[in-house]
């Protein structure tokens, strides 16, 4: 009895009164924005949130990043759904902010705007030779795999080589390693997109390196898929044992991060059970280098254009005053060859007309969630009505579950925002928008559209005995979502 | 602190109640006095009953007595208190053998499960607040840990609300939700310094 007092008084606290609603629109359909609108619809019983995103399908790097073979992550979409059901809110893909409409007009309509577009570029490495063919970033091949439709015909050569070469050892690096090395009888029925599977059926790579600058304990990646990659089918794991001695420094890193320390001892055991073991035809090889960093990367000789190696610098760590290590290059160098070289080396936020952003981070300055501007006078000031959350917020790094505390605070500030009573004009919101849509003649996505996809997408995978087949451009997205 | 002492005394008391509407002969006694030395130290009397005298005692008060709870299948059931986001305890009879993520879920609770169960994810991080009940638990599998590394706040007594099922030895045990704006103590655990 007394938790239903406590429900009664928590919610008489947090929710504003519904007689007027309280206008939201959430641009970004990723872990950031579901998450976002689930907690205002859950706090505020007179929020009506509005979904925005510029594809027609809904879900974010759930449906574009997270990797074929992780079909359990995926899971997520399901309660994403139960939100873009719920009465008080909607989802319209095929909305492109920045193009469709104006971020200032999207404020005119709207009490509250969320911007949680999270981050559609990515980190340049800023060396020589950087724009030769062959060369990808990690989240072009990702969305290449993942049927895209903006990079379904991204066509990575994975015929002409049999070394690739992955710069970076996150998660991101790991999924890219394990797509290239997992046998594609067992790809074959995940839902990664057919021109993919059908290219690396064809893969003549049978090597994948993973360059890191720093350590063993310092790899960015986490166990689960680090296990995942060193318990693949016929692939031999390689690493150094000379790279995997530690420093006290190193040591106490490993104090602090359980993480990190369950990690080294991962690849600690794959170090020492990697023997040298007779090559067969077939024989795959994964090897981790550390204490390299990328210098520069070659161009071929036979094809002008094109990469075929990249020189690395040996390096050395160096303790910084907050305790973190950085490497440090030592100028011995070494050339590594491969034609195919995919760099996973960090995604980046794509800034839009009328929002402050901090290009260095790649990120919205802001104030748990509050977007902040600078004045003239160098003072920061919030901008009324305006949020971010997600990666545009934080940055480029975490996982799913760190959305969820991500738009906690995000929802806060706006409930704070709300008690303050900021939010006191009239404003036109899902009506207003419809207008503008409709006079501006773009063909929003609804829900409903998307589960025209999904049906389509369902059945068409049943044929082919994978969960899905996704469809992989935009003009077979939206005939899907049209029909009838 | 004292505000968050007295609102636990409140849900001792409040959970007591609860606990009572369930009880019945079939009901251990070493659980029982487990129990009740926990819980009601105001209550000597009843820890120093055998077993046939407490079943007698439970039979008399008979407006808790129900006669479908003497099927074991509904009959087994335990307490778990859910400390959510507010610092709010909410005291949930639990069968045995249910996940606390699905005993979250049963009765609206706020607790995400992403992955629905099949340790993909981190969303339903429970904090144990007692080392003892922590101490309880079988050791996590890896699988169990690989998650728990990415949890937000990670404890020392941190675990997947999905991999925790309810057993007798749980009765009691409360688990704290983890907040983006809130922190919590856990009784018995001493932060390592840094």
């Amino acid at each position: 009895m007394s938790r239903y007092l406590a429900r009664y008084m928590v919610s008489r606290y947090f929710s504003s009164v519904p007689s007027r609603p309280l206008h939201v629109c959430v641009v970004g359909s990723g872990p950031a924005g579901f998450y976002t609108a689930d907690k205002l619809l859950k706090a505020h019983e007179g929020a009506r949130v509005d979904i925005i995103d510029r594809l027609p399908t809904p879900f974010g790097l759930v449906r574009s990043g997270v990797a074929p073979d992780h079909p359990e992550t995926k899971i997520a979409i399901n309660q994403f759904s139960r939100v873009a059901q719920h009465e008080r809110c909607s989802f319209y893909g095929n909305v492109k902010l920045g193009s469709d409409l104006l971020l200032s007009e999207l404020r005119d309509l709207y009490h509250v705007v969320v911007l949680a577009y999270g981050a559609e570029s990515d980190k340049d490495l800023g060396i020589p030779g950087e724009t030769l063919s062959g060369i990808y970033s990690a989240r072009e091949f990702v969305w290449w795999y993942n049927g895209h439709p903006d990079y379904s015909g991204l066509k990575p050569d994975l015929k002409s080589t049999d070394t690739a070469v992955i710069l970076g050892q996150g998660n991101v690096a790991l999924d890219v390693a394990r797509i290239l090395l997992r046998p594609t009888t067992e790809l074959a029925s995940t839902d990664i997109a057919r021109h993919a599977l059908s290219a690396l059926e064809e893969s003549s790579i049978r090597k994948v390196f993973l360059i890191g600058r720093r350590g063993p304990v310092q790899a960015a990646l986490t166990a689960k898929e680090l296990r995942e990659v060193l318990g693949i089918k016929n692939v031999h794991i390689r690493i150094k044992e000379s790279d995997m001695s530690v420093t006290p420094a190193d040591e106490e890193e490993m104090k602090n991060s359980r993480a990190r320390k369950r990690i080294y001892e991962l690849l600690s055991k794959a170090a020492a059970a990697a023997g040298t073991s007779k090559s067969d035809p077939d024989q795959r090889e994964l090897h981790f280098v550390f204490f390299r960093q990328p210098d520069r990367f070659l161009e071929s000789n036979e094809r002008k254009g094109y990469v075929s190696g990249v020189n690395l610098e040996k390096t050395i760590l160096d303790s910084t005053e907050s305790g973190k290590q950085i490497a440090v290059g030592t100028g011995e160098f070494e050339d590594l060859n491969g034609s195919l070289m995919l760099k996973a080396i960090g995604y980046k936020s794509v800034p839009i007309n009328g929002l402050p952003f901090d290009h260095k981070k790649g990120a919205v300055p802001n104030v748990s969630g509050r977007v902040v501007s600078q004045t003239l006078e160098n003072l920061s000031q919030t901008e009324p009505g305006l949020y971010v959350c997600g990666w545009l917020k934080r940055g480029p790094v975490g996982i799913i579950a760190t959305n969820l505390y991500c738009a906690e605070e995000t929802v806060g500030s706006i409930s704070e925002d709300i008690e303050k009573g900021v939010f006191k004009s009239s404003k036109a919101g899902s009506k207003g928008l419809m207008q503008l849509l409709e006079k501006r003649e773009v063909k929003k996505v609804d829900f409903s559209g998307w589960e025209k996809i999904d049906a389509k997408e369902q059945q068409m995978g049943n044929e082919r005995n994978k969960p899905r087949e996704k469809l992989v451009t935009w003009k077979d997205l939206l005939a899907a979502a049209a029909a009838n | 602190m004292l505000g968050h002492r007295i609102s636990r005394f409140g849900s001792a008391i409040v959970k007591q109640l609860a606990r009572e509407g369930y009880l019945s002969a079939t009901y251990g006694t070493r659980n029982l006095q487990r129990s009740y030395g926990h819980y009601l130290p105001s209550l000597p009397m009843v820890q120093r009953q055998t077993r046939t005298s407490q079943e007698a005692f439970f039979l008399n008060n008979h407006r808790f007595y129900t006669a479908s709870a003497t099927s074991s299948d509904e009959t087994e059931k335990i307490t778990i208190i859910f400390v959510d986001k507010d610092g709010e305890e909410i005291p949930v009879k639990v069968p045995i053998g249910m996940s606390v993520l699905e005993a979250a879920h049963e009765n609206d609770i706020d607790l995400e499960g992403a992955c629905e169960a099949s340790l993909a994810c981190s969303t339903c991080h429970v904090i144990v607040m007692d080392t003892e009940y922590y101490n309880k638990l079988e050791e996590p599998t890896d699988e169990e840990n690989d998650m728990l590394d990415l949890a937000f706040g990670l404890t020392e007594t941190s675990r997947l609300g999905c991999q925790v099922i309810a057993s007798p030895e749980l009765d009691g045990v409360r688990l704290a939700i983890p907040s983006a704006t809130r922190n919590f103590a856990v009784d018995g655990f001493v932060p390592k310094p840094h």
